[in-house]
């Protein structure tokens, strides 16, 4: 009974933590673009042009 | 200040900053911190790739790029450009960006001030009138 109510505890408080920390970790990958007028884009990875740029970041690290 | 100099107090000002390399605009390395001059020629031209693909981008909207961060996982990469030179560097994951871009202008500008000013044309000497006299 009691290693049922831990595996329920896992669940139920780990779930959650992991699936946060695995989603923040690809929110991370993106391009920022800065110009001379101060504006700036954000290219979010899964975009065309951020994943041609993060593959070519990649090699780099 | 030479480019090495300014490399050096780079990375001493910057703890994020893992490497960084100066060059210009043609790709050719100026100063690295690398000791490997073949992988310090490789990050210049990823920085050249870098700043290729996002001017691509700046192309449909006329505005100029100067700058351009790449999150990864892993890490950041860095490319600023500024008097044609620009300056890439590689960081540690989720850096404070501000502060990594101010420190790369900071010495791209050190370089800058630190070349001679070019030689002034010496003007012809105005003819004088008989009012001056």
């Amino acid at each position: 009974m009691t290693m049922r109510r831990l595996a329920a505890l896992l669940l139920f408080v780990g779930g959650p933590i992991l699936f946060l920390s695995r989603r923040r970790g690809v929110r991370r990958e993106r391009v920022h673009l800065y110009y001379a007028d101060g504006s700036m884009v954000t290219l979010e990875r899964g975009a065309p042009e951020a994943e041609r740029l993060l593959t070519v970041a990649r090699g780099v690290l | 200040m030479d480019a090495a100099a300014a490399l050096a107090d780079l990375t001493e000002i910057s703890s994020r900053v893992e490497a960084a390399v100066v060059l210009d605009d043609a790709g050719e390395v100026i100063a690295s911190t690398l000791a490997d001059p073949e992988h310090s020629a490789r990050i210049a031209r990823a920085a050249l790739d870098l700043l290729e693909g996002a001017e691509q981008r700046s192309a449909s909207n006329g505005r100029e790029l100067t700058q351009l961060e790449a999150a990864l996982r892993e890490g950041s990469v860095f490319v600023a450009r500024e008097n044609g030179r620009s300056i890439v560097a590689t960081t540690t994951p989720e850096p404070t960006s501000g502060l990594v871009f101010y420190d790369l202008k900071t010495c791209l500008r050190s370089l800058a001030e630190s070349e001679p000013a070019p030689a002034r044309k010496r003007r012809a000497a105005k003819p004088k009138s008989d009012d001056d006299a």
